[in-house]
């Protein structure tokens, strides 16, 4: 049987990779890292874990470290955060493009200049388009349980791409709060073992990753496409048998007193959490506000969205990252996108939050459903505004 | 819900008086949250980190901004730190001192509840160094009943192996020793 435990959330992710019986483990463990991989250094060093650790001269060469373990048949692991992710997305594109099923936990913070360590979500945005699947987590539980799927859904031969499970830098890894640890037999009857389609061999030479000419690049392209879009019923699946075993359900979007909303909240990560209990006061107060939230990055449930978000007057989208010059976050960029290939107009507002470790509050929440509710009864232009910036 | 927020300079280990006081109510079935001030570290600086607890399941990632207790490592921040900040009118402030509750109020004006113990004394007597992170324990938990000594026993081992006994020995005498205002 598991245990619930009190714990860092860091220190969790790692203990259930350890469980998930990785075998290459590569890392640069400096600055912006997280214990999550010191931990696991820990386990292997003091012999609880058989696995190679890796300790890498920078976030390029582990992602290049877990490509070629991965080619050779081992299950991999890395972990990273902010300028290190960005130094390492060369190498990202790579590994979803060779189709091989690495697991990553990102850490989310802040992209520099200015020089900031703190969370926001510059970092997931940047890697939107690198083909690796996305989860987002809220809180450390989560962290916990979207790893043990994330391996699930990765080397299951209908999918065969990398996974990142995102967590809140800070607000999450460096957070200690009540975890659910599972045990070995457990994450076992989850997990089958990897049992790799193709790989590297001598015996049986072949090459991963050639030249792709004009001829061939668009077509190799479409098929990552269909292969993206074909995850999602797996992990839809693997979500339906995490929850079978362990209770705990997980959906592409989840819902929070939606149930006669007029307006609603779309969020992504911890602040999910906060905005939860904003919605319980506004809706003691009366106030028929819910909230969505985004569990799944990539693939993209534009569908699954659109059927919640269609059932409101308005939506808020709250962003974590800039995307420059569009009026727009990235998140709800795709958001309208989706809205509008579904033949669906909401009153669309977008608020930029949480920039670079800025407290995002109740207060907050209630100030952006206020205004949101505003320019809804108004008839205002939709609109779009960076929360609390001093002008 | 219980917000605690803990003031100490870098290295004295405020961040694991926060741990170990969340990981005691945890181990008491409730649930709880602890964090550091989010930053780079630096040795001597004033640092503070922070704990909830509550029965139910938290659901907030805000920081802390209005703590009911207050505890305070080392004496000498109470001159550069403004540790009342955000307390409500029933918060308890509890701090490491050798001044008496009313010596205390009238050096620096405090207007919330005050306990006082002297920690750093016990720390050194005790521990032989003086970090006043677990004899703090002592004083916060007789103070609030925030956790149990009980709960911490458990936590205390993990944390410090063969002097854990000793961290116990100096958070029991600072619970014995505790003045609290009525």
């Amino acid at each position: 049987m598991g245990k619930r435990v009190g714990m860092e959330v860091s220190i969790a992710a790692a203990e259930v990779v350890g469980l998930c019986d990785v075998d290459v483990i590569a890392a640069y463990p400096i600055t912006p890292q997280t214990h999550i991989v010191e931990h696991l250094s820990e386990l292997v060093a003091e012999g609880h874990l058989d696995a190679e650790f890796v300790p890498v001269e920078s976030e390029h060469s582990a992602m290049s470290t877990c490509v070629g373990a991965a080619a050779a048949g081992a299950r991999t692991f890395t972990s990273t955060s902010s300028q290190g992710y960005a130094l390492m997305a060369e190498i990202c594109y790579i590994a979803s493009s060779l189709r091989l099923p690495i697991v990553m936990a990102v850490a989310n913070r802040a992209l520099s200049a200015p020089i900031n360590i703190w969370n926001d979500h510059a970092d997931m945005m940047m890697s939107r388009d690198t083909g690796w699947i996305q989860t987002v987590a809220e809180n450390g539980q989560e962290v916990v349980d979207l790893l043990l799927h994330a391996y699930r859904v990765a080397e299951d031969p209908r999918v065969l791409l990398p996974v990142i499970v995102n967590l809140d830098g800070f607000t999450l890894s460096h957070m200690i709060e009540p975890i659910w640890l599972p045990d070995k037999e457990e994450v076992d009857r989850y997990l089958p073992p990897y049992k790799p389609k193709l790989r590297l061999d001598p015996r049986n030479p072949m090459t991963f990753g050639p030249v792709g000419m004009p001829e061939v690049y668009t077509e190799a392209k479409k098929a990552q496409d269909e292969a993206m879009n074909g995850a999602l019923p797996v992990i839809i699946e693997a979500w339906g048998e995490f929850e079978k075993q362990f209770g705990r359900a997980y959906r592409p979007v989840e819902t929070y007193k939606t149930d006669g909303a007029e307006i609603l909240f779309l969020t992504m990560g911890s602040i999910s959490e906060t905005a939860m209990t904003a919605v319980d006061k506004m809706r003691a107060e009366g106030k028929k506000v819910g909230l969505v939230r985004l569990r799944l990055w990539r693939p993209f449930p534009a569908k699954e969205l659109v059927d919640v978000l269609k059932r409101a007057k308005a939506v808020a989208v709250v962003d974590r990252a800039m995307a420059f010059s569009t009026r727009s976050g990235p998140l709800c960029v795709e958001v309208k996108a989706a809205l509008y290939d579904h033949g669906v107009s909401p009153y669309v507002q977008n608020f930029i939050a949480g920039l670079g470790g800025r407290d995002v509050t109740v207060e907050d929440f209630e100030a952006m459903a206020a205004k949101t509710g505003d320019g809804l009864s108004k008839g205002l232009p939709m609109a779009y505004e960076i929360v609390n910036v001093r002008e | 819900m219980v917000e605690i927020r803990f003031h100490g300079r870098g290295g004295q280990g405020g961040v694991t008086s926060a741990e170990l006081t969340a990981l005691a109510a945890i181990e008491q079935g409730k649930f709880a949250q602890a964090f550091p001030s989010f930053g780079p570290e630096r040795r001597g600086a004033p640092v503070m980190a922070f704990v909830r607890v509550s029965d139910r399941q938290i659901r907030t990632r805000e920081k802390v901004y209005s703590p009911n207790f207050v505890v305070v490592l080392d004496p000498t921040l109470l001159q550069i730190v403004n540790v009342e900040a955000g307390v409500p009118e029933d918060g308890i402030i509890i701090v490491n001192t050798k001044l008496s509750p009313a010596q205390l109020r009238e050096s620096l004006g405090f207007k919330r509840r005050l306990a006082v113990v002297d920690a750093s004394t016990i720390a050194v007597e005790v521990l032989r160094v003086p970090i006043t992170n677990t004899t703090m324990l002592g004083a916060l938990i007789k103070a609030t009943d925030v956790v149990s000594i009980d709960a911490l026993r458990g936590p205390l081992e993990k944390r410090f192996g063969p002097i854990a006994e000793r961290n116990l020995k100096a958070c029991l005498r600072a619970y014995d020793e505790t003045v609290v205002e009525g």
